[in-house]
């Protein structure tokens, strides 16, 4: 009797080959990540050997290129956290509220209509709303600003933030409608049995519940606000300002990343090499903050053991 | 039968699921301070009755009601009746229990304090210590209020479940298979804080268990793809069933 | 009246479930409604107001100022064409027109020794003026612009010009040709390289690869590469592909590649999620056939999950359309008054020409940006809405 030997030799190294053409596509991403990292890290160290990485991360006069140069980065950090802060007072509350209208009162038209319409949102390339912040929103902030007497840069913070905070609604509303729909309905009904209007049971019974990955959501905005370049490169300043106030023009990492690789300097100097120390920064931030809505929707997934997430 | 204060009557109720007819015509009456349990087999329309009694469908898209459901002489389906108002005097227990994902004083003082029923605090505490102790639970869970309840097990979050459903103090408690998803240890509690429970509440329970209903029950309605076959004291229900179709399931020819 | 309030009352007496306490609550309740449908209205307004905003800015750029005045060729003019016109009629034409027209009398012989009135591309400051806008015309020119109007010798025709050409330094003479044929080279390379290894690395990691900690950590670093910021791939770009392996700064080839790794996450994760579609009762069945791993992967489940995979990949390439901050670094910011010629050469994406002109001080380029923007969201929205309508066409829904 003829044993089992369906595949003779060709068939199994065509096989094998087949495999191993996969597994080299896939150590692409691999070789992408270290990639980045090492390119990053290579040229940041060469930066850090010449200037002090304390200073870096504390000090707060940004001068490159003069006579005495100082690279304290700390009015870059508090320009990117204040355009980030501008941005989620306007993403938070308007993208967690429309996720819950959208999961809890939506009819299916209604959330056929604003599906697409949240996507059409996210689908903008950020160069337009760079665009439409500098020629269409920091002015109407610089006249606003005016009519109550107070004096506004035409590129300030503010007009940065708002755009920066359109952009991103689409992120919190789309994750915080699925974490809402998630929430078992038995609470609810639990909570209406009780006498319970449906704001109420929403406000302390389903949000809450939802928290989770509510803050999930809120997490993935802030990274994407962070590293997002052409918006704040197009209508936010490039000098390096410590201030509190959003009518006055700020720069960011990124702005300031773009600003030193795309100057006349020579590679090599710190002012070129500024870019990857900067880069490491928003490269290592990003990450963690990453990591951290990761684990905080697995919390809430594992809670609920639900699998439409 | 005689002499017996009505709580809850219903008449001529239908019900439609869309273009579905699901309850036909129900008259009923539910008795002040007494078990009533609702039996029959699945698909009957007992949970979907049950659920009419606080209003409960009218969550659920294309569910059409015709007819009148009486408590206390006025009609809950009338215009001018706000459902919410009527949830508070009627509450209910699921067949899953379903604490909030708060800690167990939470669970039950969030409903009365939202009410107004007590004033944070010592008003509040006392309430939730004595619906605890209603429930069963207090001295179980004395020590750990702050504990989240859906740490407790399925049995301590069924009587959680109820100790809430007490706190609001409402005249009736509905409850829909409470003990179907528990062990045979905490189904036994449960029964028996449903008899301690009708000195002050009204009961309703649905049950797929014909031996629930002939433990707890004053009164039972038999119910079967809609209509309500039967309605008597429970004794004279299992012992002497006036209905054929009663006699069948009782005598388990159906299921 | 009387017996109105009378019957109220009495209702509020019969009634057992009359809760005047509930009044606020339900009146918050109606409120918290509309406060949920305000934000998402929210969204809807800015959309609205957007798009007013870009297509009022961009429609007047599909409009180009022609004028037509007396053109002399002769060989004086040929020589120094800024003679070939009358002086007051100097400032109101196009100096592109004044660039290009020795080369136009020596590929069109027989108009010279001639006078002819032609109508030839008009400066941008006239165009500005007809439109409305700030300009920089002086009164005399204004009064000739006036006289020529007058004789029906000023028109504003449509755009060739924009959809024609390359970058210009001579806004009337700019178009956004170049840069959709830079962007479409672009893809190409992006597409060709992140499709294949993309899919490959979805089948690998969804059909091949057993459940152990290294496909946890391959996953995971996917996953994370999702979510780096874009500017990051830039930095990888310019170090790895330009300064490490020398390639042609400024080319579609760097520009390609640069997007294609940024573009890879998001194949992998549809891919992904597109052959996790397909029930296992197919593999099963192929199996039982007798059939090697990869005869299934190929000839029943890849075919299966296809137009997912088609879906995705399409809405991972109109991502990749619309990038700039990457391209910044890999020198793609660049002044290209021509199509590239290969994918070696220099070249420009739309979004690049978008910030590029975004940034230009002639007020000219307010409307050429809107009108590239018109473009470019045009054909992002078809992108989307053929992925969507091949999603909805191909979706086998299983049992």
């Amino acid at each position: 009797m003829e044993t089992f030997t369906n595949n003779n030799k060709s068939t199994k190294i065509k096989e094998s080959l087949i495999v191993y053409i996969l597994i080299a596509a896939t150590a692409v991403t691999i070789f992408t990540t270290f990639g980045i990292l090492f390119s990053i890290l290579f040229e940041a160290i060469e930066f850090f050997k010449m200037e002090s990485f304390w200073y870096f991360i504390t000090g707060t006069e940004w001068s490159p290129g003069v006579e005495g140069a100082k690279y304290g980065a700390v009015p870059i950090f508090t320009g990117t956290f204040m355009i980030t802060a501008i941005a989620l007072l306007v993403a938070v509350p308007i993208g967690v509220y429309s996720a819950i209208y959208l999961s809890e009162y939506a009819s299916n038209a209604t959330r056929n209509i604003a599906k697409p319409m949240l996507e059409t949102l996210s689908g903008i390339p950020t160069v337009v709303y760079g665009f439409f912040a500098a020629i269409t929103v920091a002015p109407v902030v610089v006249d606003i600003a005016s009519y109550f007497g107070m004096e506004a840069s035409f590129n300030n913070a503010l007009a940065c933030g708002i755009v920066m905070g359109i952009m991103i609604i689409p992120i919190i509303a789309s994750l915080s409608d699925d974490v809402i729909t998630s929430v078992p309905d038995s609470m609810r009904k639990g909570s209406l049995a009780l006498g319970m209007t449906k704001s109420e049971t929403i406000k302390f019974i389903v949000v809450p519940a939802a928290m989770p990955g509510i803050i999930s959501s809120v997490l993935l905005g802030i990274s994407r606000a962070i590293g997002e370049t052409m918006i704040v490169v197009m209508a936010a300043g490039v000098r390096a300002n410590l201030s509190a106030n959003p009518l006055e023009d700020m720069t960011t990492v990124t702005v300031r990343i773009v600003d030193a690789l795309t100057g006349d300097h020579a590679f090599g100097t710190p002012e070129t090499l500024s870019a990857f120390a900067l880069g490491l920064v928003l490269f290592v931030v990003t990450l963690i903050l990453n990591i951290v809505s990761v684990y905080t929707i697995r919390v809430f997934k594992e809670k609920y053991k639900s699998s439409n997430l | 039968m005689e002499n017996q204060k009505v709580k809850i009557v219903s008449r001529n109720l239908n019900l439609w699921y869309g273009n579905k007819q699901a309850l036909h015509g129900i008259d009923l009456n539910i008795y002040e301070n007494k078990i009533t349990a609702f039996i029959g087999p699945s698909g009957c329309g007992k949970s979907t009755y049950l659920r009419c009694l606080n209003r409960m469908n009218d969550l659920i898209t294309g569910v059409k009601i015709e007819g009148e459901i009486l408590i206390d002489g006025k009609d809950i389906y009338e215009k001018d009746v706000d459902e919410v108002s009527v949830r508070k005097r009627i509450g209910m227990v699921f067949q899953q229990p379903n604490p909030f994902p708060k800690s167990i004083y939470e669970n039950v003082s969030y409903a009365p304090l939202k009410h107004g029923i007590v004033k944070k605090g010592k008003e509040c505490d006392e309430l939730v210590e004595a619906s605890l102790k209603s429930a069963g639970l207090w001295n179980e869970v004395k020590d750990k209020l702050r504990d989240p309840g859906t740490a407790l097990s399925g049995g301590q979050q069924q009587r959680l479940c109820i100790a809430r459903a007490i706190a609001v103090k409402p005249d009736v408690i509905l409850m829909d298979e409470p003990t179907s998803a528990l062990d045979p240890i905490s189904t036994q509690t449960i029964e028996q804080l449903m008899i301690e429970l009708k000195e002050k509440f009204t009961i309703v329970v649905v049950t797929h268990n014909m031996q629930q209903a002939a433990r707890v029950a004053d009164y039972t309605a038999f119910f079967h793809l809609g209509d309500l076959i039967e309605f008597n004291e429970t004794e004279k229900i299992f012992v002497n069933p006036k209905e054929k179709k009663t006699e069948d399931y009782i005598t388990g020819r159906f299921g | 009246m009387k017996n109105k309030v009378n019957n109220k009352k009495q209702n509020k007496l019969d009634n057992p479930f009359y809760d005047p306490s509930l009044t606020k609550r339900h009146l918050l309740d109606k409120f918290f409604k509309s406060l949920s449908l305000s934000a998402l209205i929210f969204s809807l307004v800015f959309l609205i107001i957007f798009f007013t905003d870009i297509i009022n800015k961009g429609i007047p750029s599909f409009k180009q100022a022609y004028v037509q005045v007396p053109i002399t060729y002769s060989a004086e003019t040929v020589a120094d064409s800024i003679y070939a016109v009358e002086e007051k009629y100097e400032t109101l034409v196009s100096r592109a027109w004044f660039r290009d027209m020795p080369a136009y009398v020596e590929a069109n012989p027989t108009v010279m020794n001639k006078t002819i009135n032609e109508w030839v591309l008009a400066d941008d400051e006239v165009d500005q003026y007809l439109k409305g806008h700030n300009n920089t015309l002086n009164d005399d020119e204004i009064a000739t612009l006036k006289e020529l109007q007058a004789l029906g010798q000023v028109e504003q025709k449509f755009n060739v010009v924009f959809f024609t050409t390359g970058d210009s330094k001579i806004p009337e003479n700019s178009g956004f040709y170049s840069s959709v044929i830079g962007s479409i080279m672009t893809i190409l390379v992006c597409m060709a390289v992140a499709f294949p290894i993309g899919v490959m690395t979805a089948i690998y990691l969804e059909e091949f690869a057993k459940d152990n900690k290294i496909s946890h950590i391959i996953e995971i670093n996917i996953n994370n590469l999702a979510a780096v910021p874009s500017i990051l791939f830039g930095l990888l770009g310019l170090s790895v592909f330009i300064n490490f392996f020398g390639m042609p700064r400024s080319s579609a080839l760097v520009g390609g590649l640069t997007l294609a790794l940024m573009t890879l996450p998001v194949i992998i994760v549809s891919s992904r999620t597109a052959l996790r579609s397909v029930p296992a009762s197919i593999r099963q069945a192929a199996f039982s056939l007798g059939l090697t791993k990869w005869q299934v992967v190929k000839d029943h489940v890849l075919p299966i999950g296809l137009p997912g995979i088609l879906t995705g990949s399409i809405i991972g390439m109109a991502r990749a359309m619309g990038e700039t901050a990457p391209l910044i670094f890999v020198g793609m910011v660049v002044f290209s008054p021509d199509a590239p010629s290969d994918f070696l050469s220099a070249a420009t994406v739309m979004p690049a020409q978008i910030y590029t002109w975004a940034g230009m001080p002639e007020g000219a380029y307010v409307e050429k940006v809107s009108g590239a923007i018109m473009v470019l969201l045009g054909v992002l929205l078809s992108m989307n809405a053929i992925a969507i309508y091949f999603r909805k066409k191909y979706e086998v829904k299983w049992q």
